[in-house]
């Protein structure tokens, strides 16, 4: 093979990746204000999905935590509001959900398989229902009102949060920490003994994650004006990413992303087109998705691809 | 000074001694062959050397330093690796990754990603893996998934390499082949601590030999010494005998 062709090879994933965010940019010069709320409902879910991924697709940890994450960032907008600028609010909500992220972390991450997952699905309880007490016991009240932010601005917040999530996924995926992260997942017990410190590697990267997670829940509590913890803990946020990482494949780095975006708009769809048989409908495809697509999405993307391009992406 | 050395090393599981105040060391460039029944407490040993488990009481030092209740990452970085009994390898990922993540995460200083990938083609070809390295670990064969073992414990760059059962579950030539590998490892210079129970193999590159039963040290001495020994004919050898004929 000519070191051209791989060139051009290399550099046509970027170019795709380049031309939607350019596209995305420059959107609201020229979209409708629907297509700016919808994209931004979009890409919260792609934030949420690809985060999600960047820990539990590698390690095989099924994190259902992505609710609290994302609960303490809608609080964080929800208390600083009106105090703080729009920046410094989302960077305090990654702050914020990342600390507890590595607190939880390093309690429960020596929990395998189910264990895990159970526990940081009682953690978004637990956290609502304190939350909860103490709003009643000491403010009085149950919701809060949160600071107006328009559209595009969030929009754009959004977009640039998903960037920064996107080249740093990328990056830990393509170095020797996202190699670690294979190792664990695929087996924990030997990835110890050949020298790497598992439980640091774990935590700091469900850190990370955390971190989008929380910055996307502060952009987004200033659209909802008025939450409480049901709405901000709801678990919904929770198995969503999970259901678009399985959806879209883990396998590749893509893979969350067509998956957030695919049931994002299959959700739209099915809500505006069947509104009373849209749970149903929607079920239904995904029982047939996880039956017939074990790899997601992705997994059918790189096997087509494979079929035309012939033996042109094996290396062996 | 003595490479590995461990003082009154014990180990109970609830009531039961898996291992049971043994001492043991082992010299620079040496084969220490540890043999024993099923559940004599050998693999409970390396584990104890590897630091998966800790021993209570007693003490483990590596040239000279306590490395008791020190975590398994720093053991290997300190220069201890291993290979499991049944194998432990990254199944899903290319053998070439396999043995990477070795020579990225286990040298004690830390190696830069050329040095890595130099270091891991040429233990994949040390141990004849060279063709293989860009297929899934899991489609290798169980012989080929141990040399895969033995290359990833060498690329973190051990003084002192701990083999359990490296030969087990393999046929005559496999087995031929794996003593030749632990005879080339020796003559990087690596000690080497082996559990096996291919007598064979044992008798014929170990330089030393310790005995386990029930936990305890029940004797320790060259091969010679060792299949003469009537205590140990008695309790292991004899058994392998009787059930042979």
């Amino acid at each position: 093979m000519s070191t051209t062709g791989l060139n051009l090879k290399k550099l046509w994933v970027p170019g795709i990746y380049v031309i939607i965010l350019v596209f995305l940019a420059t959107l609201p010069m020229f979209g409708s204000a629907y297509s700016i709320i919808f994209l931004i409902s979009i890409l919260m879910y792609v934030i949420l999905a690809v985060s999600w991924t960047v820990f539990s697709g590698p390690t095989g940890y099924i994190s259902l935590a992505p609710a609290a994450f994302f609960g303490v960032g809608i609080y964080t907008s929800a208390t600083l509001g009106n105090d703080l600028p729009f920046t410094a609010l989302i960077i305090i909500g990654g702050l914020i959900s990342t600390a507890l992220a590595l607190l939880v972390g390093a309690l429960t991450l020596r929990l395998r398989g189910i264990y895990f997952a159970i526990f940081t699905f009682g953690l978004v309880e637990l956290i609502k229902h304190t939350l909860l007490w103490y709003e009643v016991k000491f403010t009085g009240t149950r919701g809060r009102f949160v600071v107006v932010i328009d559209n595009e601005t969030i929009y754009y917040a959004l977009l640039i949060v998903l960037a920064v999530l996107l080249i740093t996924a990328f990056i830990i995926r393509r170095s020797k920490y996202g190699l670690a992260l294979q190792s664990i997942g695929e087996y924990e017990e030997a990835a110890s003994h050949m020298g790497i410190n598992v439980t640091l590697v774990k935590v700091l990267v469900f850190g990370f994650s955390a971190f989008f997670m929380g910055a996307a829940g502060a952009i987004m509590a200033t659209r909802w004006t008025y939450v409480d913890p049901y709405i901000a803990f709801y678990l919904l946020f929770s198995f969503m990413p999970v259901l678009m990482g399985i959806l879209g494949g883990m396998g590749q780095f893509y893979g969350p992303i067509i998956g957030a975006v695919m049931v994002t708009y299959l959700e739209e769809l099915l809500l505006t087109k069947f509104p009373y048989y849209y749970m149903l409908i929607f079920g239904v495809i995904l029982v047939v998705a996880i039956l017939y697509l074990p790899q997601g999405l992705a997994g059918l993307i790189e096997k087509m691809r494979r079929r035309y391009l012939g033996g042109e992406r094996a290396r062996t | 000074m003595h490479v590995l050395e461990g003082e009154g090393v014990t180990k109970y599981f609830g009531g039961l001694a898996a291992i049971s105040n043994v001492d043991f060391y082992v010299d620079q460039g040496e084969v220490l062959g540890l043999i024993g029944p099923n559940g004599a407490g050998k693999t409970t040993l390396f584990n104890l050397i590897s630091a998966a488990l800790i021993p209570k009481p007693g003490i483990v030092k590596y040239k000279g330093v306590n490395i008791t209740g020190k975590k398994p990452y720093k053991i290997c970085r300190m220069g201890i690796a291993r290979t499991f009994q049944t194998v432990k390898i990254f199944a899903n990922l290319p053998v070439f990754d396999n043995v990477r993540v070795g020579s990225l995460f286990g040298t004690f200083l830390k190696m830069s990603p050329a040095e890595a990938e130099k270091t891991t083609t040429d233990l994949l070809e040390f141990v004849g893996l060279s063709d293989a390295s860009n297929i899934p670990a899991k489609d290798l064969t169980l012989a080929n998934q141990k040399r895969l073992e033995v290359a990833r414990a060498l690329a973190t760059k051990p003084e002192l390499l701990l083999l359990d059962e490296l030969m087990a579950g393999l046929n005559q030539t496999e087995v031929a082949q794996a003593m030749e590998l632990v005879k080339q490892i020796r003559e990087k210079g690596i000690t080497i601590i082996m559990i096996e129970h291919v007598m064979r193999a044992i008798m014929n590159v170990c330089n030393r030999i310790i005995v386990l039963h029930h936990g305890q040290k029940i004797a320790e001495g060259t091969p010679q010494e060792i299949a003469n020994s009537k205590t140990v004919i008695e309790i292991y050898l004899g058994e392998q005998t009787n059930a042979g004929s």
